[in-house]
């Protein structure tokens, strides 16, 4: 296989953009994207758009046809890529296979999804579509659902408290003020959301233990990447970085059916799998984006990813390892937290903060020195995980 | 001002016991001051208002439009039996909440105005008007109708209100009760705040109302500060 090298990255803030269709954000930011790798005329082979939902929250299919039109880029190829809340992942690595294949030379992808069309109750719905028909949805289960049993679980097994969801929160919320590009931009306090006597008017229960503020916010954006070989992106002077290890894993549709349901093995063989093909360990790893969709995920990703050992990552947070000038900064984005989850857009928005943090490029949220980033985009609960490992090579 | 004239157009006013103010601790840990105004405070009020005319999301336009000409009547002495509440953080006016007492036993619920957003001011401040209503004015129900999908989240499906017939006095959707019942019954998980206020918050509060500038408040209820990135 080729290197396959991102030559350009581009995204819009992730908020409530009410006056942007999900085409029109997708096409701003494939255009910052192509800008940034200074493309010119140079064709684009193919698009991929990472997109989960648009059909059920926009009532428009065919977004990846309907962007290659409104970016005047035919006759590139164009799929979109669906994968739950891994779509965008899942687009970058099927971006990925095209150039390392030498299928392609040149391909844009950008991750995008507009969910707040639609009011709350029912974006939570529709993101629910992605559970088990029989054996969960019917059952009123929805991804918070899923996520609060999760968290229970994962409390009593490995001794996770309250304390600790709310860190990650707090920690992310902080990052996410120093992220333009973040939907949430607010610090929030342990005393505001948890230790004061009235904390829980503030951050009510939304599924037992999971309150408020353990989960992302319902949000629109879109993230792009221009990916390209290694003496393409020489011709284009852009920085080298390198996806270096890609890897895919999956699990049980329903949680239900695990025999362990707080063991997230296709985290843990995604990473892997990522490992294994970029030859960079964990240890070695600078800077990492999880998929924090709720507070607790990001300690047991950071768990299942091989950074901390089971029952050491949230001592890990405590220390404040993961922090930004930690041991390994977690999430310097805001991650899902703060920066949002626009579901088709997140697994492309950690690769762009990962180029941004690899090229020195990431501001007041810049992790010294960063040369090795890692991410991970959970699909369903866990069900179909892609994880990346990027390189700097300037 | 022929006075014998004005008499007539006066609204008579019902005796109002007052709104102990109290704090409020955020989600920031910033602290929120809720305290009743008297009319004196109505032009500031209107000045914090006016930035929403135009704002079409959220309905904050239409909101807006109708507190400021609610306000507006009973700082004129053309709206009967009104009051109104204010959120103070640091001085700084937050939001704005405001009830009609129909009757001794029914109230009116007019509207809740967030400055600030993301922070459940205008759940603490709807909160706050309830309280007011059952605690300390001591009426039996609240009719409350929604003119935007996020009052309707916040009031009609987070209190479990009941539907009641007829029309509220805004003349929008269908009206719904709180009622005492409802009211005791969600207290403890939607309505916060201690008493008394330490000295020093309640002295910066009542110092000034202090108004955010128009770009800064349509930048709060907008979010339109990052879209030169």
């Amino acid at each position: 296989m080729r290197p396959v090298v991102i030559a350009g990255v581009g995204m819009i803030p992730f908020e409530r953009r009410d006056e942007d269709s999900l085409v029109d954000m997708l096409a701003m930011a494939g255009l910052k994207a192509m800008d940034d790798a200074n493309l010119g005329d140079r064709p684009v082979d193919a698009v991929y758009v990472g997109n989960m939902a648009s059909g059920l929250f926009n009532h428009q299919v065919s977004v990846a046809s309907a962007l290659v039109d409104r970016l005047n880029l035919m006759p590139a190829a164009a799929d979109r890529i669906e994968n739950g809340p891994a779509s965008g992942g899942s687009a970058v690595k099927n971006g990925f296979l095209a150039v390392a294949s030498g299928y392609c030379d040149i391909v844009l992808v950008v991750g995008g999804e507009k969910m707040r069309e639609v009011i709350g109750p029912k974006a939570t719905d529709i993101v629910a579509c992605m559970t088990h028909p029989n054996a969960e949805y019917i059952y009123g289960v929805t991804l918070p659902a899923l996520a609060g049993m999760f968290t229970r679980l994962y409390m009593e097994k490995y001794g996770v408290t309250r304390e600790h969801l709310t860190m990650v929160a707090v920690k992310n919320q902080e990052n996410g003020l120093l992220n333009p590009y973040a939907h949430i931009q607010m610090k929030i306090t342990m005393e505001g959301v948890l230790t004061h006597p009235q904390a829980h008017v503030n951050s009510p229960v939304v599924a037992d233990p999971i309150h408020l503020y353990d989960c992302c916010p319902v949000s629109d954006g879109a993230a792009a990447v221009l990916l390209t070989t290694e003496d393409i992106a020489n011709e284009l002077k852009r920085p080298i970085v390198t996806i270096a290890g890609v890897g895919q894993a999956t699990d049980t549709h329903t949680l239900q059916e695990r025999s362990d349901p707080t063991d997230l093995k296709a985290v843990t063989i995604a990473s892997q799998k990522a490992f294994s093909m970029s030859g960079i360990k964990p240890k070695d790893i600078d800077v990492a984006e999880l998929h924090d969709a709720f507070t607790i995920l990001e300690i047991a990703e950071s768990e299942h990813a091989g950074f901390f050992s089971k029952g050491q990552g949230a001592k890990a947070l405590a220390a404040g390892e993961t922090q930004i000038g930690g041991k390994l900064p977690i999430n310097p984005s805001g991650g899902l937290k703060a920066r949002g989850h626009p579901v088709g857009a997140t697994g492309v928005a950690q690769v762009v903060e990962l180029v941004w943090q690899l090229r020195g490029e990431a501001g007041k949220r810049q992790v010294k020195g960063a040369v090795n980033g890692f991410s991970l985009n959970f699909g369903g609960f866990g069900n179909n995980v892609i994880a990346f490992v990027l390189r700097s090579k300037s | 001002m022929d006075m014998e004239l004005e008499a007539y157009l006066r609204p008579p006013e019902m005796p109002m016991v007052p709104y102990p103010p109290k704090v409020i601790t955020l989600a920031t840990s910033g602290k929120m001051i809720v305290r009743q105004v008297d009319r004196d405070a109505v032009p500031i009020l209107l000045e914090a208002i006016k930035p929403t005319f135009e704002v079409a999301r959220d309905y904050y336009d239409i909101v807006g439009v109708r507190l400021y000409a609610e306000l507006l009547g009973w700082y004129r002495y053309r709206v009967r039996d009104e009051f109104c509440l204010v959120g103070q953080i640091d001085g700084l006016l937050v939001g704005i909440v405001n009830t009609r007492c129909y009757s001794p036993e029914l109230g009116m619920s007019l509207h809740t105005l967030a400055i600030e957003r993301g922070l459940r001011i205008g759940a603490h401040l709807f909160a706050a008007k309830m309280e007011y209503s059952f605690e300390y004015l001591r009426q039996e129900e609240v009719l409350i109708t929604a003119e935007s999908p996020i009052g309707f989240r916040r009031w009609m499906i987070e209190y479990g209100l009941e539907k009641r017939d007829g029309q509220h006095e805004l003349g929008g959707a269908t009206p719904y009760a709180l009622t005492r019942e409802l009211y005791f019954r969600n207290k403890s998980r939607l309505v916060a705040g201690e008493r008394p206020v330490p000295l020093e918050l309640m002295q910066v509060a009542e110092r000034e109302i202090i108004v955010a500038s128009e770009e800064d408040i349509l930048e709060k209820i907008l979010g339109v500060k990052r879209r030169e990135i």
